[in-house]
C-alpha cells in the first residue's frame, strides 16, 4: 500500500526540487492573504474608530427617564410620579431579551477631596456595560469599571479627562487615592479625550463614574435617575423602546402607551448617515477585495498551470513506472493544500506583523487595525481552491495521456 | 507464463495513429513470440514501427487490433490502472533518453517503481542500494541525474528497471545517446543479465548490439520481415 508517508516524502522531494515554482505559488497566496487581511483590518479599524469618534454620547443608545403618568390606569389617577429601582431594571432586562445592554444610572453631586483641593463633582453610579454603551474609552494605562468592581462593591473611580486635569494637573491620576464623601476611592482610569456634541447632566469629561453598588452604599440612594439601553440595531429602536416601556408598565402599573411615564431620547437618529456611509465604505472594500482575489487567483492558477505543463513529462515517467492515475492526482491535491496552508499562514503572520508595527500615532486618525483569522483563512482557502481547480484539470489530462505521449511532451 | 514457456505472445497486432486527417498504420499485423531467457534485438530503419512495437510490448500504449499476452495474461481491454500495475510488476524499462526524474537522487529514482508497487520503505531502500551497487554505482546513490554521466544515468535506469524484478526488460535504443565506451559497458550489463536468465528485448539499430543478442527480429514497414537466431 502507498502510505501517507510516501505521499508526503515524495511531495517534499518535489517541493525541494522546484524551489522557484513552489516559492512563486506560495508567494501568490501570501500576497493575496496579506492584501485582503490588511485591507479588512484597516477598514474595520477605521470603522470602529469612527464609531468612537462619532458616538461621543454613546453607540446607538436610548436614554430614558421615569416621569409621571399622564393616562389613568386601572383605577390609578394620572400625574402619579414613577420611581425606578435596580429591581425594575433587572425586570426589563429579563423581559426584553434582545437588548444588547442596559444600565440604570444614579446621579448626584458628591464631594471629592484630593490634597488640599475640595470640589463638588457630578458623579454617576453605573455598571460595567455602561462603559461600552456610552463610549467611555479609557486613556492608556487605565480602565473603566468592570463586573468585579460592581460585584464586590469596590471603591474605585473613573474620571472625566477635564475633571482629572482639574484635580491632578499634570500628575497621572491612575493609582492615586481620592476622598469621595470622606471615603477613600482608588482612581482606576481617566477618560480618553473624546468628541461629545450632546449630553444630559453635563459632558462626560467633567464627570466621575463609580460602581453602581458602591454608589448606593455610599449615598443610600434607592431610585435611579435614568436608564440607558442599547437596541439590537438602529433600525429596531422604536420597537425596542416600546418593548421596554411595556415591560416597565407591567411592573409599575401604568398604561403601556403612556409616553410621559417613561420619556425616551433616541440617539440613534444621528447614526443613519453614518450607517449609510459605512455601508458604502464596506461595499467599496468588498469590491476591492473581490478584485484582489480575482487577480491573485489568476496568478496562482497560472503558476499551477505552468507547473502541470512542466510536469507532464514527469507524470509520464511515473506512469510508465507503474503510478496509477489517483496517485498522480493525490500528490497534486496534497501539494496544493500544503502550499495553500503555508501561504495562508505566512500571509496571516505578515499581516499581524504589519499591524503590530503600525505606528500608534497614526491610530489616532485611522483607528487600530486588527487582522481577522477567519478572513485570512477564507482568503487563503479561496486562492487555494482557485489554484486547485486551475491545476486539477491539466493534471488529470496529463494523467489520462498514454505514458508514452506524456513522456515525449 | 503460458504453455510453451513464452513470456510474450503477440498475434495480428495492428496500430493505427489517427492524427485527424491522416491515418498512419504503424504496425500492420505483427506476430511475435518471445520465450523466457531470450535476448531479442528488434532492428529496423527509423519509421519501421519498432518504437511503436516497443511501446505496445511495454503496455505504454494499446494496440488498435490484435491480441497480446504478457506473462500469460491477456493485456487487451484492461483498464489504465491495471496497465499501470502490469508495467510496474512485469516490465522494466530502459529508455534511450534515460527518463530519470531530474530532481531526485539515483537512490530515489531506483526506489520509484517500488514506491508504486507498495514495497515497504526499508526494503525499498536496501534493494535500491543493492541494485545500484550491482551496476557499479554504489558510490553514486545520493547523486542526482544531472551530476552523472550518460553511461551512469543509463546504469541508474537499468537498476530502476530491475527494481520490481520484472519478467522482462525492455530497452529502447539504450546506447543511442551514449559514446562507444559507455555503450559497450551497458551492453556488457545486458549480457550479464541475460546470462543470469533474464529475458531482454532491445530495440536498436546498432549492429554491434544486435550481434550480441540471441535472436534478431527485423521490422520493416510495420511487419516482421526477418526473425533469426544468432
Amino acid at each position: 500500500m502507498i502510505t501517507i508517508h510516501d505521499v508526503l516524502a515524495q511531495l517534499l522531494r518535489d517541493v525541494r526540487a522546484e524551489k522557484l515554482r513552489t516559492f512563486l505559488t506560495i508567494f501568490g497566496i501570501v500576497w493575496g492573504t496579506v492584501a485582503i487581511s490588511l485591507m479588512l483590518a484597516f477598514g474595520n479599524g477605521l470603522h470602529q474608530h469612527l464609531i468612537v469618534q462619532t458616538a461621543g454620547l454613546g453607540d446607538r443608545i436610548v436614554i430614558a427617564w421615569p416621569g409621571a403618568t399622564s393616562i389613568p390606569f386601572q383605577g390609578l389617577g394620572k400625574g402619579r410620579k414613577l420611581r425606578m429601582t435596580d429591581e425594575d431594571v433587572a425586570y426589563i432586562q429579563a423581559q426584553v431579551r434582545e437588548l444588547k445592554g442596559i444600565c440604570g444610572e444614579y446621579e448626584n453631586n458628591l464631594r471629592v477631596e484630593y490634597n488640599a483641593k475640595t470640589i463638588s463633582v457630578d458623579t454617576a453610579g453605573v455598571n460595567d456595560v455602561y462603559g461600552s454603551m456610552r463610549n467611555q474609552v479609557p486613556s492608556p494605562g487605565g480602565r473603566f469599571i468592570d463586573a468585579l468592581d460592581v460585584r464586590d462593591q469596590r471603591r474605585v473611580a473613573f474620571l472625566g479627562d477635564k475633571l482629572a486635569a482639574d484635580i491632578f494637573g499634570t500628575i497621572d491620576p491612575v493609582g492615586k487615592t481620592i476622598l469621595v464623601n470622606q471615603s477613600p476611592f482608588l482612581v482606576i482610569g481617566v477618560l480618553k479625550k473624546k468628541a461629545q456634541d450632546s449630553n444630559y447632566n453635563g459632558p462626560d469629561n467633567q464627570k466621575m463614574f463609580i460602581p453602581v453598588t458602591t454608589y448606593r452604599a455610599l449615598t443610600g440612594e434607592k431610585y435611579i435617575d435614568d436608564l440607558i439601553f442599547q437596541p439590537p440595531s438602529a433600525a429596531d429602536t422604536k420597537k425596542t423602546i416600546d418593548a421596554v416601556r411595556t415591560a416597565l408598565a407591567h411592573k409599575l402599573r401604568f398604561d403601556p402607551s403612556d409616553k410621559e411615564a417613561l420619556a425616551a431620547w433616541d440617539t440613534t437618529d444621528q447614526f443613519k448617515f453614518f450607517d449609510n456611509f459605512m455601508l458604502a465604505f464596506n461595499t467599496f472594500l468588498g469590491i476591492i477585495g473581490v478584485l484582489t482575489l480575482i487577480v491573485g487567483g489568476i496568478g496562482v492558477s497560472n503558476i499551477m498551470n505552468v507547473v502541470v505543463e512542466e510536469r507532464t513529462r514527469e507524470i509520464g515517467i511515473k506512469m510508465a513506472l507503474g503510478a496509477k492515475q489517483r496517485w498522480i492526482l493525490m500528490q497534486f491535491l496534497v501539494e496544493t493544500m500544503l502550499v495553500t496552508a503555508i501561504g495562508g499562514a505566512f500571509g496571516f503572520a505578515i499581516s499581524i506583523g504589519i499591524c503590530s508595527i503600525f505606528p500608534k500615532a497614526a491610530e489616532e486618525f485611522v483607528g487600530h487595525p486588527e487582522v481577522s483569522p477567519a478572513v485570512a483563512l477564507l482568503t487563503a482557502a479561496a486562492l487555494g481552491l482557485v489554484g486547485l481547480i486551475a491545476g486539477y484539470f491539466p493534471a488529470r489530462d496529463a494523467a489520462r495521456l498514454d505514458p508514452v505521449v506524456a513522456m515525449k511532451l | 507464463m503460458n504453455r510453451n514457456g513464452s513470456i510474450i505472445h503477440m498475434s495480428g497486432i495492428r496500430k493505427v495513429y489517427d492524427t485527424g486527417k491522416v491515418k498512419v498504420e504503424a504496425l500492420k499485423g505483427v506476430d511475435l513470440e518471445i520465450r523466457k531467457g531470450e535476448m531479442v534485438a528488434i532492428v529496423g530503419p527509423s519509421g519501421s514501427g519498432k518504437s511503436t512495437l516497443m511501446n505496445l510490448l511495454g503496455c505504454l500504449d494499446t494496440p488498435t487490433a490484435g491480441s497480446y499476452e504478457l506473462g500469460g495474461d491477456d493485456v487487451a481491454g484492461v483498464t489504465r490502472d491495471e496497465l499501470a500495475e502490469i508495467r510496474n510488476r512485469r516490465v522494466g524499462f530502459v529508455f534511450q533518453n534515460f527518463n530519470l526524474l531530474p530532481h531526485i537522487s539515483s537512490q530515489e529514482n531506483v526506489e520509484m517503481p517500488m514506491l508504486f508497487g507498495g514495497v515497504p520503505v526499508r526494503e525499498r531502500r536496501e534493494r535500491a542500494r543493492d541494485l545500484l551497487t550491482k551496476v557499479g554505482l554504489g558510490d553514486r546513490v545520493d547523486h542526482k541525474p544531472t551530476e552523472l554521466s550518460g553511461g551512469q544515468m543509463q546504469r541508474v535506469a537499468i537498476a530502476r528497471a530491475l527494481a520490481m524484478d520484472p519478467a522482462i526488460i525492455l530497452a529502447d535504443e539504450p546506447t543511442g545517446n551514449l559514446d562507444t565506451s559507455s555503450g559497450s559497458d551497458i551492453m556488457s550489463i545486458f549480457n550479464e543479465l541475460w546470462k543470469q536468465g533474464r529475458t531482454l528485448v532491445i530495440i536498436t539499430h546498432d549492429p554491434a548490439l544486435a550481434k550480441r543478442a540471441s535472436r534478431v527480429v527485423e521490422i520493416r514497414d510495420g511487419v516482421v520481415m526477418n526473425d533469426h537466431m544468432n
